[in-house]
């Protein structure tokens, strides 16, 4: 091969047009996710690897393995002897025999012995902390007996945790038939839900996890998904407006009853000097930052007023802001008392 | 249209793995705006965006996406995998841009989904 020779014309692999899918989560990643965090020492580690592999013997010559690689498009093998796991031979290994015109010897020669390995059975948090101090990408997965039982990477470890989560997704239909007889079962002359949460400034991350409780709250409580989306789309503008503007954070409240749901934020700052300017469509303070990730377009408030019945905001300059959103609904929303009458009937209904 | 066919015709590749792509979807809309999203948009409807920060999926969870489609072969973050896995709403990425993606979908049969509604 000439020493000159370039890379020939070729089209992009899938890979490489859609990015790569081995994606990884961080430890920050991990910390910030609560359920993951909890997945992470719940799921096992032979849950998550990759059992069907490819694997080497010692005397096999490194020729054959770098064929194996190539077939595979894997960047390394375990080597396996009497089922009993006695090394890793990767590519760079290959290579260092290459520089020596060595590849007919055998993998015994040149592979790590010096081993990295994972249990089957430990949670999938030992691996994670084994990837983040070896710096490797893939680590071998051994038994009780030092038997091979399996590879794992990083990628398996995230596809793992989205399955996962995504099982969580689908308990929620239990969840919700339970929920939804709340304001059945409990009798009183009117009985109030209360649901507060803290929402921190500029938290983008968790920005609308708040919103998605209370939306999820209030399908569980039985509200019709039209209620509930109006309310959901209200709340979100509202979390996201305390996210982007308060200096110190606020608190998002809900409050169900069997005729009305009441959203309300409050914040201790800074306050809004003109209030009919933030309620002009198009107004807005935000910073570049925040219109990178598709808000501050000035539509928040215009928002939810479209989606609630009743909108009240009342803000100091230097007190802070208080928005109060409130939607009415039909008795039967909650699976109320049907002879209950609302306090306040709708006179501010929505306006066209 | 089912999404097997949306993914399809997106060239696309599912980001959420194992997640059923055997559902229905009505419509689709498109924007980079997330305010626009949550005012015009209509539910059950498939989004296509260039965004990819967590608030895309929430948006999406609020206004009743049941999919997301990022254009230009654009890639989400960790966290909006997570959140997308926890919701159950499958993300795709197409290698598309946003016209040349709606302009297909619709062409195909996938209708509008944008509410005319005024302010």
């Amino acid at each position: 091969m000439s020493p000159t020779s370039r890379l020939p014309v070729r089209t992009p692999t899938q890979q490489e047009t859609h990015g790569r899918r081995d994606r990884s989560i961080t430890d920050q990643d991990a910390n910030a996710i609560n359920r993951v965090e909890e997945l992470s020492y719940d799921l096992k580690v032979h849950e998550v690897m990759t059992a069907n592999m490819q694997i080497a013997t010692p005397d096999m010559p490194l020729s054959a393995v770098l064929e194996i690689l190539r077939i595979n498009h894997i960047s390394g093998v375990p080597v396996v002897k009497d089922n009993q796991l006695t090394g890793i031979l990767s590519l760079e290994d290959i290579v260092r025999a290459m520089q020596k015109n060595e590849l007919s010897a055998p993998v015994s020669q040149y592979m790590t012995s010096k081993l990295i390995t994972v249990a089957s059975y430990d949670p999938i948090v030992g691996a994670m902390q084994k990837f983040s101090d070896s710096r490797l990408g893939r680590l071998p997965v051994v038994d009780e007996d030092h038997r091979l039982v399996g590879m794992i990477t990083k990628g398996d470890i995230t596809r793992g945790i989205l399955v996962a989560l995504q099982k969580d997704y689908k308990e929620e239909e239990v969840r919700r038939y339970r929920a939804s007889h709340l304001f059945e079962d409990i009798v009183s002359d009117r009985t109030t839900l209360v649901l507060r949460y803290n929402i921190k400034a500029h938290d983008f991350t968790h920005g609308g996890n708040a919103s998605s409780h209370i939306k999820r709250a209030l399908l569980r409580l039985g509200a019709d998904p039209q209620t509930a989306r109006r309310c959901g789309i209200a709340v979100y503008e509202a979390e996201i407006n305390l996210i982007i503007h308060t200096t110190n954070g606020g608190i998002l409240k809900l409050e169900v009853e069997s005729h009305r749901i009441t959203m309300s934020t409050t914040d201790d700052g800074p306050g809004i000097p003109d209030i009919n300017q933030v309620l002009q469509a198009g107004y807005s303070t935000a910073t570049e930052q925040v219109r990178e990730m598709g808000f501050g377009a000035g539509m928040g408030l215009v928002n939810i007023k479209r989606c609630v019945d009743k909108m009240d905001i009342e803000s100091t300059v230097g007190k802070g802001t208080k928005l109060v959103m409130r939607i009415y609904v039909p008795t039967e929303n909650f699976n109320g008392r049907k002879d209950e009458k609302p306090n306040e009937p709708p006179t501010d209904h929505r306006q066209s | 249209m089912n999404l097997t066919k949306i993914i399809k015709l997106a060239n696309g590749l599912l980001l959420t793995p194992n997640m059923d792509t055997n559902i229905e979807i009505n419509g689709g809309y498109g924007a980079d705006l997330m305010s626009d999203v949550l005012a015009f948009s209509q539910p059950d409807s498939i989004l296509l965006t260039g965004l990819t920060n967590p608030q895309v999926v929430r948006t999406a969870q609020m206004a009743e996406f049941r999919a997301i489609i990022f254009v230009r072969g654009k890639q989400p973050q960790a966290e909006t995998l997570l959140i997308a896995a926890q919701e159950g709403i499958p993300l795709i990425s197409s290698p598309f841009g946003m016209f040349e993606l709606s302009g297909r979908l619709h062409k195909a049969g996938l209708p509008s989904f944008e509410s005319n509604e005024s302010n």
